[in-house]
């Protein structure tokens, strides 16, 4: 017990600073994509030809973020460096569209209305829901309860049931499997409700995007009210997305 | 490759193995040509399946040949039908799900090779069951006869596998499983029924589990899985090979590393090219930092469902570390993007290098003072000990794999048994344990993370060059591959062919859980229900993996 108690002094204090502190993120890490189309060359589809998820159109150069896998390769395939990742990793947004990257910047996630606010603000109970999601999301969601990243620390909860929950947090493409459990899941949620879509799965297919025993992601008539892209997201943007969405940044 | 004089045919009459006779023997990542592979009668393949596991083989896949391999018909071919109407993508599942020919697969692992045979079951697609006296080919046959309509005769439990009502068009003959599918019940006075799933209390996957208990003790637990099946191997064969690569990343999330690497191997080995030795090491270094990741989570999670939150805090911390550092090297936390057909993507240089081996050091102390804690508390000791044993004779019959098998005295690591790439030349000692209940499955994993921080430390320090990559070139044509890589939970086994233009034909995916998820059923047999948590977490396997 003893030694327990040695342990445990030794531990200090681990977790991240608040807001988040980027510390973790290290030169390797890949974040946001920024573009210029300016610099692309005329015909050159390098880019798209070898995006595994067939997230960029050229002329004008455009990168659905919602389908990207942030895998690098663009990155790599371009000669003039019209596509770079950087180590930004806020990602969160409101709007399916806005997930759109082009040369203009990254609209980041709003807070909820005034009246959602006022109800969630300071306290907001989730339902994870994984409808095919190969348990990279569900890790990294996993991992906001540890003593890093201490997600409950902003009064955020994941909760064991939708009759206890404010809102759902969905990953996966949604397989046909899956569906009628996420729909009940939704259903059961009292009013009112959010939808925290995870990881490209949720928000476009991501690798399963035409997979003949899943859709492509979140049913188009369940609102989503924050899309968290990556495959997965690092913790630090899932929690910077649910800050932005509860007000915490103004 | 010099070192294998290449795969031995076996000889008629061979005395040590006289059931042999019918296989042709190969090796891990090496592809042969499909012709070699003997056709034998249904009988046969049968016989030799139960007679060489009677002695200590096991079955590593049974599935279906496509017929496609053999005829002239691509699957760029049969893609570009498929975008003619929305109704031909189900005939093209329809007509790959013709073929008659099965295809088993079995590895002697004290010899170090696979044995490969084929058997046509006939045009009435059907055969007798190897599942009454093959018990590990249970869930196999279940997917011939769900994804291919091939009835084994005789089955004892013929149940759904993956597809509920209504997913994608059964193959003729096969059922379509409806939402009322009984479960196995018990009957009596006190006996109640406890169902949980699909969608659980915590952040995991879905499955749906039915208790059938007597107060608090479990008879029996049924596993419907099903639920995360997105279509995997048939997507995998339509898309194009930047796709291919990211879908084998996502079989399972929490294996990566493990799955890419078993893809590439298998498509390296139809290409017959070889790789720079650094790339080999780098992939190496990151299947075992994604072990170090999921093992020490793993001991976290367990030290969470007995309530010793230390355990679980600093475990859950240190996790996060080792996943870190699959970042430092690839740029993703869970190794993603890492490899590539040819190698690796990311290079390497001295001060990630330092910078790991710094890390590892400090990691590795305080991972051993809390394992040291946690294995000397009594809170813990008391619900890890005599909990969820699995029988030796029952982890041999089901053909378990991994530290779960390993736990009951199965010394079975492909890393050693059949090892591929590093693993050739740097050896890890298999880490075994008798007692087959969590507590074993702990130490087990306890065991494994010390070797593989030390065999990550040597290796780091061995390697200087930059890994990259080389072109693989084009398939060969009509050649079979079946690749194994000892992922952190076991056994994983790709099984790639390619056609008569040398376009991928046919692709078959193992995951450890495939083997591994009846064995967790068994597990919980005559233990109390509030055990189950910490039983399942000591096998933590996938869905999504078993699912497909």
């Amino acid at each position: 017990m003893i030694r327990l108690f040695w342990k445990r002094l030794r531990e200090g204090h681990q977790t991240s600073k608040k807001p988040v502190d980027a510390l973790q993120l290290t030169r390797r890490f890949r974040g946001r994509p920024k573009l210029s189309p300016q610099l692309c060359e005329d015909e050159c589809r390098g880019c798209a030809e070898v995006c595994p998820t067939e997230a960029i159109s050229t002329s004008p150069l455009e990168l659905d973020l919602g389908a990207c896998l942030f895998c690098g390769a663009c990155e790599e395939a371009c000669p003039t460096g019209a596509i770079q990742l950087t180590h930004d990793h806020r990602l969160a947004v409101n709007r399916r569209e806005d997930l759109v990257l082009s040369d203009r910047e990254l609209p980041l996630a709003q807070a909820l209305e005034a009246r959602m606010l006022k109800i969630f603000g300071r306290s907001l109970q989730l339902r994870q829901v994984s409808a095919g999601g190969c348990s990279g999301c569900e890790a990294e969601l996993a991992a906001l309860g540890n003593v890093v990243f201490d997600l409950g620390r902003f009064g955020v909860q994941f909760v064991a049931s939708p009759r206890h929950a404010d809102g759902i947090v969905v990953t996966g493409p949604v397989t046909a499997n899956m569906e009628r459990a996420l729909r009940e899941t939704y259903a059961a949620l009292p009013t009112p409700k959010i939808v925290i879509a995870v990881g490209a799965c949720a928000i476009s297919g991501g690798p399963f995007a035409g997979a003949r025993a899943s859709g492509d992601g979140i049913p188009q008539d369940i609102p989503v009210d924050l899309y968290l892209p990556g495959c997965p997201p690092h913790p630090l943007s899932i929690v910077d997305g649910i800050l932005r969405l509860l007000g915490r940044y103004e | 490759m010099s070192e294998y004089s290449g795969p031995r045919q076996a000889r008629e009459g061979d005395e040590k193995d006289p059931g042999a006779a019918t296989l042709y023997w190969g090796r891990n990542g090496l592809s042969l040509a499909l012709e070699d592979v003997p056709r034998v009668s249904v009988s046969t393949l049968r016989d030799t399946c139960v007679d060489l596991c009677s002695r200590g083989s096991r079955l590593v896949a049974l599935c279906a040949l496509p017929p496609l391999c053999n005829a002239s018909d691509s699957p760029h071919a049969m893609e570009d039908r498929a975008r003619d109407d929305q109704a031909s993508a189900g005939r093209a599942h329809c007509e790959r799900a013709q073929g008659t020919e099965i295809l088993a697969v079995l590895a002697d692992d004290a010899e170090g090779r696979l044995g490969f045979v084929r058997a046509d079951v006939g045009a009435k697609r059907a055969y007798p069951a190897l599942t009454p006296d093959l018990p590990q080919a249970q869930a196999f046959e279940r997917e011939l006869f769900e994804s291919h309509g091939i009835r084994p005769l005789g089955h004892p439990w013929l149940k759904p596998l993956r597809r509920h009502a209504a997913v994608e068009s059964p193959a003729p003959g096969s059922f379509s499983a409806g939402p009322r599918y009984p479960f196995l019940e018990v009957r009596g006075e006190g006996i109640h029924e406890v169902a949980v799933g699909p969608v659980h209390a915590g952040i995991i996957e879905p499955g749906h589990f039915r208790f059938q208990c007597h107060g608090e003790r479990v008879l029996s637990l049924e596993i419907q899985h099903g639920y995360q099946h997105r279509g995997a191997e048939a997507l995998l064969l339509q898309s194009s090979p930047a796709r291919r690569l990211v879908i084998a990343e996502s079989i399972a999330g929490d294996t990566a590393v493990g799955h890419a690497t078993a893809y590439c191997t298998a498509m390296e080995a139809l290409a017959e090219a070889s790789l720079p030795f650094a790339a080999k090491m780098l992939r190496g270094i990151a299947l075992e930092l994604e072990r170090l990741a999921n093992h020490i989570g793993d001991l976290g999670a367990l030290c969470g469902d007995v309530a010793y939150l230390a355990g679980a805090s600093v475990f859950g911390r240190l996790r996060g570390n080792f996943l870190n550092m699959l970042m430092e090297i690839s740029g993703n936390r869970h190794g993603r993007g890492l490899l590539m057909l040819g190698g690796v993507r990311a290079g390497f240089d001295a001060s990630i290098r330092e910078e790991l081996l710094n890390r590892i050091t400090k990691d590795e102390i305080e991972f051993k003072k809390m394992a040291v804690l946690m294995f000397n508390a009594p809170s813990v000791l008391a619900r890890f000990e005599h909990t969820g044993i699995v029988k030796r004779e029952t982890a041999q019959d089901l053909g378990l794999v991994g530290p779960v098998a390993r736990a009951i005295g199965l010394a079975r690591d492909v890393r050693h048994d059949h090892p591929t790439g590093l693993y050739r030349f740097a050896h890890i000692p298999v880490a075994e344990s008798s007692s087959g209940d969590v507590m074993a499955r702990a130490v087990i994993r306890w065991i494994e993370a010390q070797r593989s921080l030390l065999f990550v430390q040597e290796r780091l320090r061995e390697l200087t060059e930059t890994a990259q990559g080389t072109e693989i070139g084009s398939y060969r044509a009509g050649r079979l591959v079946v690749s194994l890589v000892e992922g952190w939970r076991g056994e994983i086994a790709h099984v790639a062919m390619t056609d008569a233009h040398g376009e991928l034909c046919g692709y078959k995916i193992v995951d450890p859980s495939f083997h591994n998820w009846f064995g967790l059923a068994m597990a919980v047999r005559g233990n109390e229900i509030s055990d189950f948590p910490v039983c399942n977490k000591s096998f933590n396997l996938s869905y999504a993996g078993h699912d497909l």
